[in-house]
């Protein structure tokens, strides 16, 4: 017994010491939260930053993307946010409501690094209520990858602009695939896809200020029944990303012959698909409903942002400027196929002679963000589950997206009654 | 000298029980009754930064709870697992307790610490590890379904096996622990009684129904309850293998309190969920604890 | 023959059962030292064919894993000490020594059993942030610290304890507390080894409550870490099987050597109901 209490006295002390353990000691050392494969590979980014900055340390922690979103927020109400993190640009209205982030107006004010220097919706993604909150670190949106062989064969050398012309392609390819095969890979648990159409169509998903679903407004609509019908038409199978075997086996096998996807696919396919396919596939910009300039995506993609508690701004925000570097976002791109923010470095032969970049070039001077409002996040996972009813569960679409309207209009109470008090205020 | 006396006993026992008992006041009563008054507030992500922002709501949290289908199918997915689960594993539990403490059997020391082992193992370990035994294609469950002739079967993508899935892993990891309990239980009974039974030509069944069970009873009421208060628990498996996926069909109540709690920190329609949770686990004892007590009168 | 039989049937059972109940751990084990894609083959294997630790290596060297591991062990040895004082005195308390409101208390504590624990841990969180306790070893093991079903298992056994013989301590003039200390205590250790053991087990094993308390990667616990490894490298198959071994491998040792406290102290608890 007089031992254990020994042990329980020694937990006592090293509990007490270890709230004690103070950053004592001399230079600084930068905390960096980073996601998936980007946070594998910054770390070696930042060894050339503290080359060039000695006396500064970069501790980079990497959090899966599954988890991150959760872990930045306990982050944040533990009061244990770090210095600097990689956040999805989706996000940033959330923590920006909760004031988490440091404004970086004044810091951007003194700063080679201006707006001109990014991709007009992509800037603009980064901007609530007229602060700038992050600086784009990478640059991501959807577009349309397929097979140009099998869609060569089918008639159509290059992909159609328009929905109706696109609809009729995605027909043809699948005649020709039979009834065992599928035109469009369109998984219903992945919900950026619909999000592309939706602004293709000029949906604004949120009204009255973000406090209300728009969900059942004839744009969305519009949207909402091309993307049912590509489904209803066989030409899209009802499966999530997780249910089919290996995509990238699917995709060259011909099961399906079109995938909308991010950049990252980029490498995946050069590296998977096998050699004989290398010349058979390509990318084209999102059709729009009315001709190729209506045909918009997502404004998406991550910043670097500054966390308010930070006591090392100065430092994280040279570790910010520094990888914002034409030069280093270069690398960045070579090492992971993260397109690149900064739009000097896309002068770089490397992007503009490959026509399958070029298209994402394209499609990002097309791009809208999505609603700041911080509920967004869980707004996107219930379309999803609402659309996923639709597209598997065979619900009608017209009562479907009115019960959608209403849970989106109930989530948003919250912030309804928050802008009432602020005008209210305001108004007095 | 403290605690010398009638009255030293007095003052020792509450100096004695302060530490533990202020711990679990302070860390346990106190939460959770503040669970029931964040269950009252519309406390979401707002209130994170300024608490001022949380409204009382009275039973609105409730209402939307009892309202919200998402509910419903997280509350059938954790009945079928207390329904399903619960029975399986004590239906295991009691086989396994037979064989090993059956005269016949041989070694029994070895199978009763080897059909423990599984319940000391670290549930999210376990869970990692049958993730890949229920690979679709790798997976050597499928491998040996298929030796038997069984079609492969996609356990954590079909909507329809993600469940089972899960129980069966459950059963697997949990069946020892009630083993053992049933075991003391069953070395209770005194071998007269067998004897007995045996003198007046029972066979086996015979002697299991009429000698076994009705002996056993008090100690399979007790892993009954504790197995079904564990099984509401659901949450490390799910949250592991299939997040709640897939449409669903494998979200529990506790997943589903962690999410709008974690994920979304819409806190106080959390710990409205989890009250709920507690009122179903109380009724359900209580019924449990009615039928048995109807059983054996 | 057929007085064979049923012996055969019953020790073949058995048998299966082991089979049944082995196979998934000896898989983990054996893909944790195959080279990386073996374990993805078909059919699929069942030994390694070249055995190799780098899995292991990259454990404890890129992903430092050793870090973790020395979390769980000094979040689970510090529960475990000061949770076999607080629910000694405690228990023995409510067993052996006359207070008001003793009965009451201890009613008061069971019920509270019927409690899950979910109920309490969103507020829990929000307690501990006020008191700056989010992301700490402390914040973790504030709930092992005293478990009622501690003080419930202590204070079952202690009422065992002879009265007389602690009567006869007191007649002698001793306090009460020497007489917990020279007399109880002695008596109390088979209890104590037994509540130790679950409080360490339970303590390694606990997934739900770090998993929300804790942030920074370098102080997850060992079974946290490997889930949020299991996110990110989900195509590694051997590498998550090694770091599930390094999971399981210390509460089974633990479990294979003090078998017996663990067993006795299951039984005792079951069988009283």
């Amino acid at each position: 017994m007089r031992s254990v209490v020994g042990v329980a006295l020694a937990a006592a002390t090293v509990i007490g010491l270890e709230g004690c353990r103070a950053a004592a000691g001399d230079g600084v050392t930068l905390r960096f939260w980073a996601m998936g494969r980007e946070g594998e590979v910054v770390q070696e980014l930042v060894r050339d930053f503290e080359r060039e900055n000695p006396g500064v340390r970069v501790r980079v922690q990497q959090i899966p993307w599954s988890a991150a979103h959760e872990k930045l927020l306990t982050a944040y109400v533990g009061e244990a946010t770090p210095d600097i993190a990689q956040m999805g640009n989706t996000w940033m209205a959330e923590f920006a409501a909760l004031r988490a982030l440091e404004p970086l107006g004044p810091l951007l004010a003194r700063s080679a690094v201006d707006d001109t220097s990014y991709f007009a919706g992509i800037w603009e993604s980064n901007v609530i209520d007229g602060q700038p909150l992050g600086v784009p670190w990478y640059v991501d949106t959807r577009i349309i990858f397929y097979r140009s062989d099998l869609f060569a064969r089918a008639g159509y050398p290059r992909m159609p602009g328009r929905w109706d012309e696109w609809r009729t392609a995605l027909m043809a390819v699948k005649r020709r695939a039979g009834p065992a095969g599928y035109a469009l890979f369109l998984p219903p648990n992945e919900y950026e896809p619909l999000l592309a159409l939706g602004v293709s169509a000029g949906s604004r998903f949120l009204a009255e200020d973000g406090t209300r679903g728009a969900f059942s407004e004839p744009a969305f609509r519009r949207a909402f029944d091309f993307y049912a019908s590509l489904y209803r038409d066989g030409l899209a199978p009802p499966m999530r990303n997780n249910e089919i075997a290996n995509l990238y086996q699917e995709f060259a096998r011909g099961y399906f012959a079109a995938y909308i996807t991010g950049p990252w696919n980029l490498g995946e396919f050069a590296s998977r698909l096998p050699d004989s396919l290398q010349h058979a596939w390509a990318t084209a910009p999102m059709p729009g409903p009315d001709g190729p300039a209506t045909g918009a995506s997502l404004a998406g993609g991550a910043s670097l942002v500054v966390f308010r508690g930070s006591r090392h701004k100065e430092e994280a925000w040279r570790l910010v400027e520094f990888l914002s570097r034409p030069d280093q976002q270069l690398r960045f791109y070579r090492l992971t196929g993260d397109l690149p923010a900064r739009r000097e470095a896309w002068s770089d032969s490397a992007l503009t002679g490959d026509p399958r970049i070029r298209a994402f070039g394209d499609q990002l001077t097309r791009t809208v963000s999505m609603p700041k409002v911080p509920e967004w996040e869980l707004i996107a996972n219930r379309l999803r589950d609402y659309a996923e009813r639709v597209v598997r569960g065979g619900e009608p679409a017209d009562t479907t997206l009115a019960e959608l309207d209403r849970d989106v209009s109930r989530l948003l109470e919250k912030r309804r009654w928050l802008l009432a008090r602020a005008h209210a205020g305001a108004a007095r | 000298m403290i605690g010398v006396g009638v009255r030293g006993q007095a003052v020792a026992g509450w100096m004695f029980i302060a530490p533990a008992v202020s711990l679990i006041l302070l860390f346990f009563f106190v939460p959770v009754t503040a669970g029931l008054v964040l269950s009252l507030t519309d406390f979401v992500i707002y209130a994170i930064a300024s608490p001022a922002t949380a409204r009382f709501v009275g039973l609105a949290n409730f209402a939307a709870v009892l309202a919200d289908p998402v509910f419903w199918t997280a509350l059938r997915n954790t009945l079928f697992f207390v329904l399903v689960g619960g029975p399986l594993t004590v239906a295991v539990s009691l086989a396994a307790a037979l064989l090993v403490n059956s005269r016949l059997a041989r070694a029994q020391g070895f199978f009763r610490s080897l059909y423990f082992a599984p319940v000391v193992t670290t549930l999210v370990a376990m869970a990692v590890v049958w993730r890949y035994l229920y690979h679709p294609h790798y997976g050597l469950i499928n491998h040996v379904l298929g030796l038997v002739g069984l079609g492969p079967v996609d356990w954590l993508g079909d909507p329809r096996w993600s469940m089972p899935a899960i129980v069966l892993l459950s059963v697997w990891k949990k069946f020892g622990y009630n083993m053992l309990i049933l075991l003391a239980g069953l070395r209770t009974i005194p071998d007269e009684l067998y004897e007995a039974a045996s003198l007046d030509g029972a066979g086996w069944w015979a002697k299991f129904r009429h000698v076994t069970l009705p002996n056993l009873a008090p100690t399979f009421l007790f892993v009954a309850v504790m197995t079904m208060i564990e099984q509401f628990q659901l949450f490390a498996e799910p949250y592991v293998m299939t997040q709640g996926g897939p449409l669903k069909s494998t979200t529990s109540i506790v997943l589903l309190m962690y999410e709008e709690g974690f994920r979304w920190w819409r806190m106080g329609y959390a710990a409205a969920i989890a009250f709920v949770l507690f009122a179903i686990m109380l009724v359900a004892t209580m019924i449990q604890l009615r039928l048995q007590k109807e059983q054996t009168t | 023959m057929r007085r064979r039989l049923p012996a055969l049937v019953v020790n073949t059972l058995l048998v299966l059962g082991a089979l049944a109940t082995a196979t998934p751990l000896l898989w983990m084990l054996s893909a944790s030292f195959m080279p990386t894609g073996q374990s993805n083959e078909l059919p699929p294997r069942l030994l390694p064919s070249a055995p190799t630790l780098e899995h292991y290596v990259i454990l404890f060297t890129r992903l430092d894993l050793a870090r973790n591991l020395g979390n769980s062990l000094m979040i689970a040895i510090g529960s475990t000490a000061i949770c076999v004082v607080l629910c000694s005195m405690a228990g023995y308390a409510f067993a052996r020594l006359e207070f008001n409101g003793r009965e009451k208390v201890f009613r008061g504590l069971v019920m509270g059993m019927l409690i899950p624990a979910q109920v309490g841990m969103l507020p829990l969180f929000l307690l501990l942030k006020a008191m700056g306790l989010v992301n700490t070893m402390a914040g973790v093991m504030i709930p092992m610290m005293a478990p009622i079903f501690g003080i419930f298992m202590v204070r079952q056994y202690a009422l065992g304890i002879p009265r007389d013989l602690l009567d006869a301590a007191r007649m002698d003039g001793a306090s009460e507390w020497r007489v917990f200390w020279r007399i109880v205590v002695p008596l109390l250790r088979p209890i104590m080894a037994t509540l130790a053991i679950f409080i360490f087990l339970s303590s390694w094993n606990d997934f739900l409550w770090p998993l929300i308390v804790l942030s920074d990667d370098a102080r997850y616990t060992l079974p946290v870490a490997l889930a949020n490894l299991s996110g990110e490298h989900v195509q590694d198959t051997e590498l998550m099987m090694a770091g599930a071994v390094l999971t399981v491998t210390p509460v089974m040792l633990v479990f294979l050597v003090l078998q017996r406290h663990y067993v006795r102290g299951l039984l005792m608890g079951g069988v009283k109901g």
